[in-house]
């Protein structure tokens, strides 16, 4: 056989295939809905961990380090430990406080106005806010960090809480675990749900297929037509899944943006990029392909003309 | 062309349809397999195609002993091979082009000379100017004759047929027996199942009768007619 007449062929079989789902279309489309929704809970769960993930990462704050000094320090030295602490590699900022300054504010949050007044003397030391460098902005680094600045003279606490943050972290890790094992369990099912329709579709099409070998069809050959409709069914499945996950963003995208505002966020929820959702293609035909496969393979085989 | 060897065919409901059974049919013989119905044509015919395998005994096509084909040969060993059912078995919702086509596709044979012999075949058999037409908006006979065509586009040595007039009125089963052996003038091997002698008589050719799985009569193979040959039972 040539290589022209192989791939006209081919191209044949792959348009004659399209045409066959086409005259189907209810059938067609209730397969690829239960493969677009089998594909688009994963691709949910992804899309919603890496905006989790987008999410804490603009928490960097969350690892700063508040530095009090001794009630006798100056408000020089505070300064002159801040020029210190701004020329380490892993210091991105410094923001000196100064014990008037921290009063004033601590009366305008707290409401105490009156009772502070009572003290007469303020009881607040100067401190230091040293937010880390974005390499040093990890549990390990800020714990280095924090040593560091415990040994300067003159500093009486250094105040670190970044547990909040690795907890997240860990939940996040836990959620993108279950993300990947729902996404191989329903990869599994788009798999056997293409296998089932294609296995009633040779049903449906045995006598075709008797003829066809009784003429000298390999299983080969009599399986093509049934790989490239799982193909197709995968296709469609995957493109009614980046349907769904976008009506999804669309409909979340509004409050999402509204809540973030609240916190005095700009966050915006992300949408699927142009590389994800190729690769959702790729894979929505790579299984629907794979389940034919499977099925056809072993169904073609069992039929033999008598 | 085709030689049974001692075959004994005995089918999993316990029924032997041949038992022991010996013959040969030679290259460019048209041959008539005859007798009543359960006398082992059917069986003959499904082992030369490899839809059944003997349960002893060997089969020999073309020279090659069908025991040694794998599954995976069965396809190419059909290729060569024209085989016409009583039945058509015709795809019903494919024009008729498509259906005689089949073969030449399976073989990968280039869709230009696909259309030119699909007219050729589909003109040997009367039926030129029908390639559009499905299956179901034609005559039995002229079903049948769509059946021959997709049989011998692939110009296939060896042509079988079950009870190909089964179900036509005596004319058409007469023009499809005259097709049969207008191929036959060209060289092909044609090797018949029918239960019809009185056509048998009017087409001519050799005779081989059937009757509880064995031979019961043959007329004398052709290169052995002028001069005395043992019984087709012992050519082995």
């Amino acid at each position: 056989m040539s290589i022209e007449a192989y791939f006209a062929r081919h191209a044949q079989t792959f348009i004659g295939s399209l045409g066959r789902i086409a005259r189907h279309p209810a059938e067609a489309l209730l397969t690829m809905a239960v493969i677009g929704i089998g594909i688009a809970l994963p691709l949910c769960l992804h899309l919603a961990l890496q905006n989790a993930h987008e999410l804490s990462g603009g928490w960097a704050s969350a690892y700063d380090l508040s530095v009090y000094l001794d009630k006798g320090a100056s408000l020089t030295r505070a300064q002159a430990i801040g020029r210190e602490l701004q020329a380490r590699g892993d210091v991105a900022s410094i923001r000196v406080i100064s014990a008037a300054q921290a009063l004033a504010e601590f009366r305008d949050y707290s409401g105490f106005g009156p009772a502070l007044d009572a003290l007469g003397d303020n009881p607040l030391p100067n401190s230091l806010v040293v937010t880390p460098a974005v390499a040093a902005s990890t549990h390990e680094g800020t714990v280095s960090l924090r040593n560091a600045i415990a040994a300067i003279a003159d500093v009486e606490t250094v105040q670190v809480d970044t547990d909040w943050v690795r907890r997240l972290n860990g939940i996040l890790d836990v959620v993108r675990r279950i993300a990947l094992l729902t996404g191989a369990l329903l990869g599994v099912g788009v798999m056997l749900i293409v296998g089932n329709t294609i296995r009633l579709d040779i049903l449906n099409r045995r006598a075709e297929i008797e003829v066809m070998k009784l003429v000298g069809a390999s299983n080969g050959f009599a399986r093509r037509p049934f790989l490239y409709s799982g193909t197709w069914y995968g296709l469609g499945g995957a493109i009614l899944a980046l349907g769904l996950v976008g009506v999804g963003q669309a409909i979340l995208a509004h409050p999402v943006e509204q809540l973030a505002a609240l916190y005095g966020s700009k966050f915006t929820l992300r949408g699927l990029d142009l590389a994800t959702s190729a690769s959702v293609l790729g894979v929505g035909a790579l299984l629907g392909w794979l389940g034919s496969w499977f099925a056809a393979s072993q169904h073609i085989r069992a039929i033999n003309p008598s | 062309m085709i030689r049974f060897d001692q075959v004994t065919k005995r089918y999993p409901s316990g029924r032997e349809a041949l038992s022991g059974i010996s013959f040969a049919v030679e290259r460019g013989e048209m041959v008539f397999l005859t007798g009543h119905s359960g006398a082992g044509k059917s069986s003959i015919l499904k082992l030369i195609a490899l839809l059944e395998r003997p349960t002893r005994g060997q089969v020999l096509v073309g020279g090659r002993n069908t025991n040694s084909i794998r599954p995976r040969g069965i396809p190419q060993f059909r290729r060569e091979l024209g085989v016409v059912f009583q039945d058509h078995k015709l795809l019903h919702d494919r024009p008729v082009a498509d259906n005689v086509a089949l073969p030449l596709i399976i073989a990968g044979v280039p869709r230009r000379e696909i259309d030119r012999r699909v007219r050729a075949a589909l003109d040997q058999v009367g039926l030129l100017g029908k390639e559009r037409s499905r299956p179901l908006e034609l005559s039995t006979g002229e079903q049948q004759r769509v059946g021959i065509a997709r049989a011998v586009i692939a110009k296939p040595p060896l042509l079988i047929a079950d009870e190909p007039t089964g179900n036509l009125d005596p004319q058409l089963a007469l023009e499809i027996m005259q097709l049969f052996r207008r191929f036959n003038d060209v060289g092909v091997t044609v090797v018949v199942a029918t239960h019809d002698v009185h056509l048998i008589e009017i087409v001519g050719g050799r005779r081989i009768t059937l009757g509880d799985g064995r031979v019961a009569s043959a007329d004398p193979p052709p290169a052995a007619a002028a001069a005395p040959a043992p019984a087709p039972e012992t050519l082995t």
